[in-house]
């Protein structure tokens, strides 16, 4: 293709009234990359989401996905990428096999080809003595599992993952974490993520930070922690007091006492750490050094909790209204 | 577990490159032939709905049609037993409801996201539109011919011709109403809306249409509504089909031929299905 991009966007808009959700952002992703895109709820993620996958059209700017205009190519765009969404796009009454056979026909596989390529696949997320039963007997990781292999049955060029693992507990993430690495290895998929979980966010190549409909930070994960700034150092000695004394005169560095000991913020938390001990005269009982996390980069960007965001969960139950209707008789 | 991985692993690289995929023409053609299958399958795994489905009917044929014909007496409606003119009223009532609510399953599609699915897919809104459309039209057809054992009951009986014929008509209320369906699924954002749906679209379409009372010696301003109600048409052919004896609608003062119930009836479902297309493309 002419692009040497997977997905690149440019001063992408959308409105919705008056109201901006996206407002000129521009980012590109390298095909192979895992890319992060993070932000608490209403920043413009989902929104960002549609209008790559056709689903929105864009107020201004532009967006190539696999090299094709979302726009002016949509069917092209569409045949080039695969989803997996946060809410479960199964059809419960279908079995895992039908499921991943309507599929196939909807991306013009001919009926020949699909078992051959539904089988393995089913293998790999471990659904193949599954395949004919239906799927409301499955578990909510099961699904997922159904979906991501679903999501992969045309060899997308581009994969998007909203939230793949959100409500799943922390071992059926672990195995679907081990499919999408092995999938990435493979066919050198470039994926899309949106997640509110850190470990999934720290495995991305690179991340971008949306907030009120504007991109605030985009780099690595590691770019992103060291623009946070200090690390923190927290130790405990045999008197804290003396050694605070020392450290303020011979390190020039300032710390305070907390509960678990005496905190330190130094720029570079390993050299710091053995200069630390020629300098202090009195017993150091333990050292323990944090580098700052994703959650920090996320609260300097976005003035906001990562995990607040990701309580975003029961306020999207809450917001449907099938749920909602439920309530309101049960109450 | 990592003995899995590594052998899937292996076979999916030699399956995955260079796979022949259809043309555009060949996979919209099979996209909306597999929706199709899809309600199919969805039908006979809920039971459930099949059962449910008779009962309203059956209530208005033993109930309202037993109740009532007392009241009309030997005059009967429009030439025949009120009972026997009710039989194919609730055929196509059956058949109407049921259209409209398969169409409307768009909207529960869209609650619990099968519909995304499809919408992403590289098929065109038509293929969508024509799916649901056969989908939801074999879907009631099957959910009205089931009350064809009532007819002895009632003792109407059917020749083969008039069997066939019937069931021609019941497929194009089924396809035109279904396709009326969609329509309103397309705007319609929650399944709260269903019961205003039910209120004002299907009851009134529903009792105006002839398929309860005969459509004759009416008030004016009733009379106008029921020739203007595009169900009004099909429920007519169906009943002259099923009854030889029964009075034929006018519309004034012209006797609407068979062929022309069926015209208006395609008409109306192919202007509903272009609708929906239209619909289709720009929601998002």
């Amino acid at each position: 293709m002419g692009s040497p991009s997977a997905i690149e966007v440019e001063g992408l808009v959308r409105r919705f009234g008056d109201f901006t959700a996206v407002n000129e952002v521009s980012f590109a992703v390298e095909p192979g990359e895992l890319f992060g895109f993070l932000g608490p709820n209403g920043a413009g993620k989902t929104t960002t989401i549609s209008i790559l996958c056709t689903l929105l059209r864009p107020s201004g700017g532009a967006a190539r996905v696999a090299g094709f205009d979302v726009d002016t190519q949509p069917g092209e765009v569409r045949s080039s990428i695969g989803l997996v969404f946060q809410e479960l796009t199964l059809d419960d009454y279908l079995t895992g096999m039908q499921n991943l056979r309507f599929h196939a026909v909807l991306y013009g596989y001919p009926a020949a080809e699909v078992s051959g390529r539904a089988t393995p696949l089913l293998e790999m997320v471990g659904l193949e003595d599954r395949a004919d039963q239906q799927v409301r007997f499955y578990s909510g990781g099961m699904k997922r599992r159904l979906e991501i292999a679903r999501g992969l049955l045309h060899s997308p060029r581009v994969l998007f993952l909203d939230e793949p693992t959100i409500g799943l507990d922390p071992q059926t993430r672990v195995h679907i974490w081990d499919y999408v690495d092995t999938l990435r290895k493979r066919e050198s998929t470039t994926m899309f993520l949106t997640t509110h979980y850190m470990d999934e966010a720290d495995r991305c190549d690179r991340i971008a930070i949306i907030d009120q409909g504007r991109i605030v930070a985009i780099d690595t994960p590691d770019a992103l922690k060291n623009s946070v700034g200090l690390d923190t150092v927290v130790l405990n000695t045999s008197d804290d007091q003396v050694a605070l004394e020392e450290i303020q005169r011979g390190l020039d560095v300032m710390g305070e006492h907390t509960d678990e000991g005496l905190r330190l913020r130094v720029p570079e938390g390993e050299s710091f750490v053995p200069r630390l001990f020629e300098h202090l005269t009195v017993g150091v009982a333990n050292v323990a050094m944090h580098r700052p996390s994703l959650d920090d980069v996320f609260i300097k960007y976005t003035g906001r909790d990562i995990r607040d965001a990701e309580s975003g969960y029961s306020d999207r139950l809450r917001m449907n209204p099938m749920v909602r209707g439920f309530r309101r008789e049960g109450s | 577990m990592a003995d899995t991985v590594v052998r899937a692993d292996e076979r999916v690289i030699t399956a995955a490159p260079q796979v022949r995929r259809d043309g555009n023409l060949a996979r919209n053609v099979r996209a909306a032939l597999m929706i199709w299958r899809r309600d199919i399958i969805r039908l006979f795994r809920m039971p459930a709905r099949l059962i449910s489905g008779i009962a309203q009917p059956m209530l208005f044929l033993f109930v309202l049609g037993a109740g009532l014909e007392g009241a009309i007496g030997s005059r009967g409606a429009a030439g025949v037993d009120y009972q026997q003119y009710l039989f194919p009223g609730i055929l196509a009532m059956s058949v109407l409801t049921s259209a409209l609510f398969s169409a409307m399953a768009i909207v529960w599609d869209r609650e619990f996201g099968f519909m995304r699915e499809m919408m992403v897919a590289p098929i065109s809104r038509s293929a969508l539109v024509i799916g649901k459309a056969l989908g939801g039209g074999s879907v009631s057809v099957m959910q009205g011919i089931v009350l064809v054992v009532l007819a002895p009951v009632v003792g109407v009986s059917f020749t083969v011709a008039s069997f066939f014929q019937m069931l021609g008509f019941l497929l194009l209320l089924a396809f035109a109403l279904t396709a009326f369906g969609i329509v309103i699924g397309s705007r319609m954002q929650r399944m709260e809306s269903f019961q205003m749906i039910m209120a004002l679209v299907m009851q009134p379409m529903l009792f105006l249409s002839g398929a309860i009372f005969p459509l004759v010696q009416l008030p004016d301003w009733l009379g106008v509504i029921t020739r203007l109600n595009p169900a009004t048409y099909p429920v007519d052919a169906i009943r002259r089909v099923v009854l030889p004896k029964a009075v034929e609608l006018e519309v004034l003062g012209w006797t609407v031929p068979l062929w022309a119930d069926a015209l208006i009836t395609l008409g109306f479902g192919a202007a509903m299905l272009l609708l929906a297309v239209k619909l289709f493309d720009r929601t998002e």
